[in-house]
């Protein structure tokens, strides 16, 4: 197994299966668990005040449904694949739903009767009056409506997965616009807002905190409906290419359009995201064309970074006095060529090992840019500060949706370098060699050259990433190039699919945008990051937009 | 415009244990030879360090008038010695058409790259139908045609083989010793190496026994076949 392998297969979940019972008890528990865990890490108190539907239910009570209607699902699901009948697996379902609500109620009969504070500061009694429906807080009313309801869920969990496919797939499809809708309320209403004609339409489909419920049930039927529409008119069914090329289109759509119609703070987001589209592209040549797994990617960031802030600040450490324009290619060769000196010693190491030697590379140059040695040329952990804005004949770049426009540009430019390289001699020659090493270089491929040359590229696009960064925030620390940024641009990879150009727009969106518009919610908006990881590689194991050649094989 | 392979004094070693020891072969231009031995014998050893997939401790290898004893193992495609590995191993994830492609990486005149690709899939007209299919996909036998071709694809002056029909049914492996012997038949020197030692000495113009990491009987393919140590060693009935 390739180390390209164990990166994605890593990412995987597998699971045996007992007794119809055991698994709904365990579906159940493991819902029961799920909810739990979300109440007493605190989760629950800070998702409870943002409405889903105003007034009727919160982000953090969907989110508690949600396990428990998985549970049931995945009992019901269980019993069905062992032979049992419909109402039977309803069954299950509802006893899976029964352990989940169990459970749940007795940890917050035990956290309003006994005190778990000392040790669990969300166990407070404002989560028990948070999850009291009826009753007083902590009594046995209120921990019967809990089960009731997990009881209820369950059921309803175990009936959808006794619907056909189709509907099913309604189903989940209009939950998803609802949650979708409520979630990311505010860049939707400043859509509505901002588009002509449609900004009577804002106060009527959102309220102050999520959908107004006429408006979610329109949101939730019409998707559903929709989605049936869709799947049986597709007779005779769109070519695999035109849908993909239809789909294209509308991401660029979405990308070109989105930012400029809705607030500044969507724009910094997508600024963001269209920094992390470059890198990820960089990292796109080594990993997904030629299979060099690189933890320490971030080094070449942080080399177009500094690159920028000694080219282009009036502060005294810099060495030249560039204009931003100049500084941008000067940025990407000087990460290109870091990149060649790096890559020389670290790609004569393998697969696991080729992991280990980037990430002490990428340590190598956090460390080294704070360290006392550098602080006369690099500023230490002051960094630098007072990078001139790019500026275009008297005309500044100073917002972040004109960096966003200036990334997507800069992105439309690598992705098109990427894809000749992709379909060229030497594209061909990286696929060879993450597939085959051995083989590869007895079909007369130089390793060393061809893995030097994708190392290089690689960290040119990072460089220019990082150029960019530098110049949108006008400073440059050294605490911005952990080992985080490397991790992030990999998963960006893997939940997209490797080698896929569409794939890293689309990883970046999913892993860097959802999390960034979640912001209200603090360090729990990592919770919906690894959500998506854990859901996207156990439903689409080759990424949300695989690359073609693999895309064809699962169509054949 | 065949090239002459000559092995002389060929050891590899793997740490204190010698693999393969003094070994010394030639393969005339337009010859037809095969390796035959045991499992464990050197066989793959000595391919690999025929293509230079493997450091070898003593001895050269000549192919035509350069030594290539110490070149990488790109530069010895390049020169014209192509090898199909034991195992097939195609590129699963990539086409048909492309691991056939990718074999003539080392080419650059794309009319003569096609003209070959087309005299391929006549090779292996099954192969024509398959183009846009991932590798990974296609059955043994299949899977071994494009190994095949995928080595052809680089024009070799001497095309080396480890156990191409390992695992194959045995209508498969009339189809893969056949087109061998029109590969062969076209004017590329062919060095085989076979544990299926019956149906390799019937096509072979030469054959080496090795034994052991050691040359221990050379003669024509017949003469090897009725030889009365080599039907019981490794044809499997007494003399």
């Amino acid at each position: 197994m390739s180390s390209f392998d164990i990166v994605t297969s890593s990412f995987r979940i597998h699971r045996r299966r007992g007794h119809a019972v055991a698994e709904a008890v365990r579906a159940g528990a493991f819902a029961g668990a799920a909810a739990i865990a979300f109440a007493l890490v605190g989760a629950y108190l800070i998702m409870d005040r943002r409405f889903v539907v105003e007034d009727i239910i919160t982000l953090a009570q969907t989110v508690v449904l949600l396990f428990v209607l998985g549970g049931g699902h995945a009992a019901a699901r269980s019993a069905a694949r062992d032979g049992a009948t419909a109402a039977t697996a309803i069954g299950f379902g509802a006893l899976a739903g029964l352990v989940a609500g169990l459970l749940f109620a007795a940890a917050i009969l035990l956290v309003a009767h006994v005190g778990l504070r000392s040790h669990l500061v969300a166990a407070s009694p404002m989560l028990v009056r948070a999850v009291t429906f009826l009753g007083a807080p902590g009594s046995a009313v209120a921990a019967a409506v809990l089960v009731t309801a997990g009881t209820a869920a369950g059921s309803v969990g175990a009936a959808a997965a006794m619907l056909r496919a189709d509907r099913r797939t309604a189903v989940l499809i209009g939950l998803a616009a609802l949650l979708g809708a409520g979630l990311f309320r505010d860049v939707f209403a400043g859509l509505l807002h901002n588009l002509p004609g449609l900004a009577a339409l804002e106060p009527m489909v959102f309220g102050v905190g999520g959908v107004t419920p006429v408006a979610a049930a329109v949101i939730a039927v019409g998707a559903a409906g929709l989605s049936l529409v869709l799947h049986h008119r597709r007779r005779p069914p769109i070519a695999a290419s035109t849908r993909r090329r239809i789909e294209g289109v509308l991401l660029v759509v979405l990308l070109v359009l989105v930012p400029l119609v809705t607030d500044a703070f969507v724009a910094q987001v997508a600024m963001l995201v269209g920094l992390y589209v470059l890198m990820a592209m960089g990292l796109n040549i080594e990993l997904g064309l030629a299979g060099l797994v690189d933890l320490g990617f971030v080094a070449f960031f942080a080399v177009g970074a500094y690159t920028m802030a000694l080219a282009c600040s009036s502060d005294p450490r810099a060495a030249v006095h560039l204009s931003f324009w100049l500084a941008l290619p000067l940025a990407t060769t000087i990460a290109a060529v870091a990149g060649l000196l790096f890559g020389l010693p670290v790609l004569r190491v393998r697969g696991d090992y080729l992991a280990m030697a980037t990430l002490g590379l990428g340590e190598i140059v956090r460390v080294l840019v704070v360290s006392d040695a550098m602080k006369p040329y690099l500023g230490g952990s002051q960094g630098i500060i007072e990078i001139a804005r790019p500026s275009l004949g008297g005309w500044t770049l100073d917002t972040p949706l004109q960096f966003y426009f200036l990334a997507l540009i800069l992105a439309a430019l690598v992705g098109l370098v990427s894809w000749r390289l992709q379909h060229s001699r030497i594209g061909r020659a990286w696929l060879a060699i993450r597939e085959d090493e051995d083989v590869a270089q007895a079909l007369g491929i130089d390793l060393v050259a061809a893995k030097l040359l994708a190392y290089t590229v690689g960290a040119a696009f990072a460089g220019m990433a990082g150029a960019v960064f530098a110049a949108l925030i006008g400073s440059v620390y050294p605490h911005s190039f952990q080992l985080a940024i490397s991790i992030n641009v990999l998963a960006i990879l893997v939940i997209g699919g490797l080698g896929s150009l569409p794939g890293v727009v689309v990883g970046s969106l999913v892993l860097i945008g959802l999390p960034e518009l979640l912001r209200e919610f603090g360090e729990f908006r990592y919770l919906f990051y690894g959500i998506a990881l854990v859901v996207t590689m156990h439903l689409k194991t080759e990424g949300l937009w695989p690359a073609v050649a693999r895309q064809e094989a699962t169509d054949a | 415009m065949s090239k002459v392979l000559e092995v002389s004094d060929l050891t590899v070693a793997y740490g204190a244990i010698r693999a393969v020891r003094n070994v010394s072969f030639r393969v005339e231009p337009g010859e037809l030879v095969t390796i035959v031995g045991a499992n464990g014998a050197g066989k793959t050893t000595v391919l690999n360090a025929l293509c230079g997939l493997r450091d070898i401790r003593g001895g050269r290898i000549r192919l035509g008038t350069t030594d290539i004893t110490h070149l990488p193992p790109q530069d010895r495609v390049a020169l014209g010695l192509s090898q199909v590995p034991e195992g097939r191993r195609l590129f699963p994830r990539m086409t048909v058409a492309e691991n056939l492609e990718i074999g003539a990486y080392t080419r650059r005149e794309a009319a003569a790259v096609a003209a070959d690709l087309e005299w391929v899939l006549e090779l292996f007209p099954r192969l024509r139908e398959r183009g846009r299919q991932l590798a990974g996909t296609l059955s043994g036998g299949e899977q071994q045609m494009v190994a095949m071709g995928r080595a052809v694809m680089a024009r070799p002056d001497v095309l080396v083989l480890d156990e191409p029909t390992m695992g194959l049914a045995p209508q498969i492996v009339d189809l893969v010793l056949d087109a061998l012997r029109a590969i062969n038949a076209n004017g590329v020197t062919v060095l085989l190496v076979e544990q299926n030692a019956y149906r390799a000495l019937e096509i072979a113009d030469r054959a080496f026994v090795l034994e052991s990491g050691e040359i221990v009987m050379t003669g024509t393919g017949a003469e090897l076949l009725d030889h009365p140590d080599i039907r019981n060693a490794y044809l499997g009935y007494d003399a």
